[in-house]
């Protein structure tokens, strides 16, 4: 089963590359572009049938490897 | 005073790291990351580099190594854990540091020298040391601490900042702070300031015809405390 995790920097953190891709977005005449933030994506496979248990998983891997809670927030979807 | 430098895939200056411990006394050794286990030491030093190429988060890979057990079970039991770059940032990610080092606020990688503020002297590092501002060398892309408002307070409470950016007169401001590290900080401690994590090099600057000799006086610092 794939699960697919989002990690995204907490509000508030600091995002320089989200800012550096703001401002090339304006710069290419995207005037209307205010706030990037940029994240990382993860497609898991996990050896397992049952739903709910496999994002169960996917959750302990979060809190473990894939994200560091101290600046990310992660999303199981 | 035994010293051991644990090598990971992409290490880089744990060779540096060797041959300033010896230069100065320790009796070094070099460990594998898939070692088991490390052996008798008094010092343990994650060198800096760009362990398991920086991947997922720089030093997270690391973290989770063969080795890293065995760093943490000697670190809880009083052991001098020193991570220099890329070994703070894998001490943060195994959580025996607070925080986490993330890319430098103008997105550079910076290689300098620079100047930093001896902020503690309780510890078996910094005790005794007879200057306040070290020139050390630093060269990295994440180098930006940051750690919640909380875990800040309690740095300074229990005076865990061991390093600061500074001027050569040791002023500490915006102008001085090369990453935009919360409150210039460039290296801590844990509670215990028994585990210090910092960016700079100072085994880069042990040699007074090629960098300058401040690590020298870091080193020789640690040994004198040893004794």
């Amino acid at each position: 089963m794939k699960i697919k995790v989002i990690v995204t920097l907490k509000n508030g953190v600091l995002d320089p590359q989200g800012k550096a891709i703001q401002q090339t977005l304006n710069g290419m005449n995207f005037g209307n572009v205010e706030d990037v933030r940029q994240g990382k994506f993860f497609e898991i496979e996990v050896k397992e049938k049952d739903e709910k248990k496999a994002k169960s998983l996917v959750d302990e891997m979060c809190k473990k490897l894939l994200a560091n809670l101290v600046i990310e927030d992660y999303k199981i979807v | 005073m035994r010293s051991s430098v644990i090598i990971f895939p992409g290490s880089n200056c744990d060779r540096d790291m060797d041959v300033a411990l010896k230069k100065f006394g320790f009796k070094n050794q070099m460990v594998w990351h898939n070692d088991q286990s490390i052996p008798k030491s008094d010092l343990i030093v994650l060198p800096g580099g760009f362990s398991y190429g920086d991947y997922l988060r720089c030093g997270s890979i690391a973290s989770k190594s063969k080795i890293i057990k065995s760093v943490i079970d000697f670190a809880n039991s009083g052991g001098l854990v020193l991570g220099i770059c890329n070994g703070f940032q894998i001490l943060t990610e195994t959580g025996l540091l607070k925080g986490i080092l993330q890319q430098n606020k103008f997105l550079n990688f910076i290689c300098s020298n620079v100047f930093v503020k001896v902020k503690d002297k309780q510890n078996k590092y910094f005790k005794d040391l007879k200057k306040d501002v070290l020139e050390l060398h630093i060269a990295h892309n994440e180098g930006n601490y940051f750690c919640s408002d909380d875990e800040l307070k309690l740095l300074q409470d229990n005076n865990q900042i061991a390093v600061t950016y500074c001027g050569e007169d040791g002023t500490e401001n915006e102008a001085t702070n090369p990453n935009g590290a919360i409150k210039n900080i460039a290296g801590i401690f844990n509670e215990n300031k028994n585990v210090l994590g910092m960016m700079p090099h100072p085994e880069r600057m042990i040699d007074k015809y090629l960098s300058g000799e401040d690590g020298s006086l870091f080193f020789k610092n640690i040994l004198d405390n040893f004794k």
